[in-house]
């Protein structure tokens, strides 16, 4: 599909309804062993709100992690390492786990790619499937979302910013940048 | 062969000439100032309007690297390029290899020197043997096969009843010498001034206290023994004060200091610049605006080139494995006039440390335009601004620590006793 | 001002010294290697930053300790590792400095390593290479040992992240270290507002105050206080002759036991850069008591240069 040549969204939709979807379709593949892993920065956030909700739902405690995969990025050696990046928090063994990679915004695959590189540099795991709050299109690697709040193709100078207020309600914009976006740079912010 | 010098502006502190008029030259030697002598009638003719004329050079301290030394520099490289700054006179010191402490080695040099017919050589002898500090040497026959004074170059008399005795007996026959003063064990390994910037850089010092120890007892030494003394290469402040006593008390001495010292201070070693590696070493503000104020109130003499090629093999080595030194006789002309500048003083006057003063010190003829004096001229085109690049020197070695520093006039004729040894190129262009 | 370590965008291109970094830097550097410090956790103890890469450790002055944690730094980034010991090698042969350099430079390395008995050394050899070979200065001389410095402050902040509230002391052979001159420029450079240095005058370089710390002569009158306690290995070299007496006067006079540590605040912590001369500098009792951090200096020391390297090795075509 050309997602690039796709006109732009006149409105745009409340993303704590399309967590909503998401919640729906994690709830029921949660198992004994399953862990989320939340990708910095937006993914993590949602991670946080679904364990949350999950936990009392379920009614038991559910394995958790965050990771940046910023020293497993491809464009390492263009861009050299984020100054801002994250530690990683893989608090369990992940060796035999169903791992439920959680994301804000599915473009590229790349970010994806480097993520489960990190991951199995902790273990081996049973399993591991991607959720994401939008699927914006333009994969450029065999890796697509399992799990998605909703498709929304968006144009290549583009970019969804996910924000959260203090209260830790959820907003969505699109930025444009001036030059178009470099293929295969970055998927999410 | 008679050349005249056409509408140039001489300029002589022996004769406090500074005029814009014809000089005229007969046979190697200055023959009239203004108005052609009878029947004079020139062989050439040089327009020298908007340039100065000037004495040639006379530098106390110029290494030629011969004999020893060849593959930093030769006599023929190095005299080229003292003709290329104006340098027709100089004295080197003793510490070629071998050193200069037997007759036979100074004759050769002299007629090494003199088969060139370069610039007029004056080898300074050792005081002692190998420059060891504890033997004398052959002081009346090496002054008889051409040494104008003796010198330890860079080494110490570390023992003070030797020192006493090489002053004694330099006194007897009235003969001078050029002593650089520095505790060898203050500045044992020291490669930078004992201060801030070596502390930071981790650069083994040497303090400031190292020359004013030596110097205080070479001033007393001095002083008991009436020998004729001269301060070579003075570097602190507390040195300038030291001489400045001394002077003050009547006694006979004299000192100088380098072009390197009167511009540099060890600011500029920046990030390690070995070029900046140079011995002694360069101070501090303090010291460098001390040395300056020494040289205006007379203190302080004369200005040498200090002039020490080193191979770039020698210097592309951290900073302390570094050989010391800064090939300096292309520069030392346009520094000292950028230091006058600087300083407010009269080019003649600041001509003065260069030439009269120097050649005062070596007690030879030279450095003044006198009618009947030697014809040793250079011309010197005072407006020309370059930018100094080592690799543009005629100086077999390239190591200047003033790349990139703004120059202001240079060289571009240089006659020894009335012979054209030295014409810049591209003078049209000019 | 003209900054050898910095490129034109303003970004690391070698690590050289601390003196003249700008904390923004600083700061970057010890964020970064708090990523790091799990890395040798988890089972596979590698990030692939620096695959394909090669490191290159270049030490014309022995040190298989500080060899070995940058050997491990650039093996856990994924790095292939030439260890090159030149004290041994090539000079004894009349090769020159950038000889060996140049050789290296042949062989297609990516990043020195470089330790050198003469100050100024590191400086140099970045001088003389090409704009994409990275430099580390691994110690030069009495200059500098910046890595040591980033992993010492690395080390501080974990353990007191107040850093614009400390009292800082650096006891020790101050004038022939270069462990100390990279402390204070890190610690003044990330504005620890107190740091004092304390020893007899014969270890200290003149005009020491300029760095901006305080003289003590006094090991009672120094420590009184302190949060951190920096101690300094004293050379065997330096032990007998005209610096100090003897070993055993230095540890009477300077030497850091419980007694003294108790004037230091009660939380505070102890220091070393190893290896240590029990005995001398320090008691045994101090080195392996609670107040001492003196082996995570050693495991930050290894996140800390992983730090360096990944920052240094990325973003060529920026």
């Amino acid at each position: 599909m050309d997602v690039h040549s796709a006109p732009p969204l006149m409105t745009l939709p409340d993303p704590e309804q399309l967590l909503e979807h998401l919640y729906a379709q994690i709830k029921p593949r949660i198992q004994e062993n399953t862990a989320l892993v939340g990708i910095y920065t937006g993914g993590v956030w949602l991670m946080e709100r679904l364990l949350k909700r999950l936990q009392t739902e379920l009614g038991h405690d559910i394995l958790f992690g965050k990771l940046d995969a910023a020293m497993y990025r491809d464009d390492y050696a263009q861009r050299g390492l984020k100054t801002s990046a994250h530690p990683a928090y893989i608090p369990f063994d992940i060796n035999g786990k169903h791992i439920i990679l959680i994301d804000d915004i599915f473009y590229t695959g790349r970010t994806t790619r480097a993520v489960m590189n990190e991951l199995f540099d902790y273990g081996r795991p049973a399993s591991v499937q991607l959720a994401a709050l939008i699927n914006r299109g333009g994969a450029q690697l065999p890796i697509r979302p399992d799990m998605v709040g909703a498709d929304l193709p968006l144009q290549a100078h583009q970019s969804f910013e996910l924000a959260m207020n203090t209260l830790g309600r959820l907003s969505l914009s699109i930025s444009e940048s001036a030059s178009s976006a470099k293929p295969g740079v970055d998927d999410h912010v | 062969m008679n050349i005249v010098i056409k509408q140039g502006r001489l300029m002589d502190a022996s004769q406090q000439l500074d005029q814009v008029k014809d000089l005229y030259i007969s046979a190697g030697k200055i023959v009239a100032i203004g108005e052609a002598p009878n029947g004079f009638k020139a062989d050439q003719t040089l327009d020298a309007s908007g340039k100065w004329v000037l004495p040639g050079l006379v530098d106390l301290c110029a290494r030629l690297r011969e004999p020893g030394s060849e593959y930093k520099a030769t006599l023929l490289s190095e005299l080229r390029a003292a003709m290329a700054g104006g340098v027709t006179s100089l004295a080197c010191p003793p510490d070629t290899d071998p050193v200069l402490d037997e007759p036979g080695l100074v004759e050769m040099l002299k007629h090494r020197a003199k088969s060139q017919a370069l610039a007029h050589v004056y080898p300074l002898g050792a005081v002692t043997r190998q420059l060891q500090g504890q033997l004398l040497t052959e002081m009346y026959a090496l002054t008889a096969a051409g040494c104008v004074g003796f010198s330890q170059a860079d080494t110490t008399i570390v023992d003070t009843q030797v020192l006493w005795r090489a002053f004694e007996y330099a006194a007897s026959f009235g003969y001078t010498l050029f002593m650089r003063a520095e505790d060898p064990y203050l500045a044992k390994n020291g490669v930078a001034h004992d201060g801030e910037v070596a502390s930071r850089l981790g650069l083994k010092g040497i303090p400031s206290a190292a020359e004013s120890i030596a110097l205080q007892t070479m001033l007393r030494i001095g002083q008991a023994t009436g020998v004729r003394l001269h301060i070579a290469r003075v570097s602190t402040a507390e040195s300038v004060e030291l001489i400045r006593q001394a002077k003050q008390s009547g006694m006979q001495v004299t000192a100088d200091v380098s072009i390197q010292h009167l511009h540099l201070t060890d600011m500029d070693i920046g990030f390690f610049d070995s070029m900046v590696h140079l011995t002694p070493p360069v101070r501090t503000q303090r010291d460098r605006d001390a040395l300056r104020a020494g040289l205006l109130d007379g203190t302080l003499d004369a200005i040498c080139s200090d002039h020490t090629p080193v191979d770039d093999d020698a210097k592309a080595l951290p900073f302390a494995e570094s050989h010391p030194g800064a090939s300096a006789l292309e520069l030392l002309l346009p520094l000292t006039l950028k230091w006058a500048a600087q300083a407010k003083l009269s080019p003649t006057q600041a001509l003065a440390k260069i030439t009269q003063a120097p050649a005062n010190i070596l007690g030879v003829a030279a450095g003044d335009l006198k009618v009947g004096a030697t014809a040793d001229v250079v011309i010197y085109d005072p407006e020309m601004e370059w930018r100094v690049d080592g690799r543009a020197l005629l100086s077999q070695g390239k190591n200047t620590p003033f790349v990139n520093h703004a120059v202001t006039g240079k060289v571009t004729t240089t006659f020894t006793q009335g012979n054209l040894v030295f014409q810049q190129e591209n003078l049209q262009t000019l | 001002m003209y900054n050898p370590q910095l490129n034109a965008q303003g970004q690391l291109q070698h690590l050289l010294s601390i003196e003249g970094l700008p904390k923004r830097i600083l700061t970057d550097i010890l964020d970064t290697a708090e990523n790091f410090v799990g890395v040798a956790e988890r089972e596979v103890k590698k990030v692939p930053l620096l695959r394909g890469k090669t490191v290159c450790n270049i030490f014309f002055e022995n040190s298989t300790r500080t060899r070995t944690t940058f050997e491990i730094a650039a093996k856990r980034l994924s790095a292939d590792v030439l260890n090159l010991n030149v004290s041994t090698s090539s000079q004894s042969k009349g090769e020159t400095i950038l000889d060996t350099v140049n050789n290296l430079i042949a062989m297609h390395a990516d990043m020195f390593v470089v330790r050198h008995q003469q100050s100024g050394a590191a400086h140099f050899i970045a001088q003389h290479v090409p704009p994409h070979i990275s430099v580390i200065n691994a110690g030069d001389g009495r200059h500098a040992h910046p890595t040591q410095g980033l992993l010492d402050v690395f080390t501080i902040r974990k353990y007191k992240p107040e850093m614009h509230n400390l009292r800082v002391a650096i006891v020790g052979d101050v004038l022939h270290s270069r462990v100390a001159r990279s402390e204070i420029h890190a610690l003044t450079t990330l504005g620890v507002p107190e740091i004092r240095v304390i020893a007899p005058r014969t270890l200290l370089p003149t005009d020491v105050e300029k760095l901006g710390v305080q003289v003590f002569h006094n090991m009672e009158q120094g420590l009184k206080d302190v949060d951190v306690v920096m101690m300094l290995r004293l050379q065997n070299e330096r032990m007998s002759g005209a610096l100090l007496p003897s070993s055993q006067e230095f540890f009477q006079t300077f030497g850091l036991t419980p007694e003294r540590l108790a004037l230091a605040k009660p939380d505070a912590i102890v220091m070393h850069p190893g290896p240590m001369n029990r005995g001398v500098e320090i008691d045994s009792a101090v080195a392996d008591g609670k107040q001492s951090v003196i082996l995570p200096q050693v495991t930050y020391g290894i996140a800390v240069r992983m730090a360096v390297m990944a920052i240094l090795g990325g973003g060529n075509a920026a």
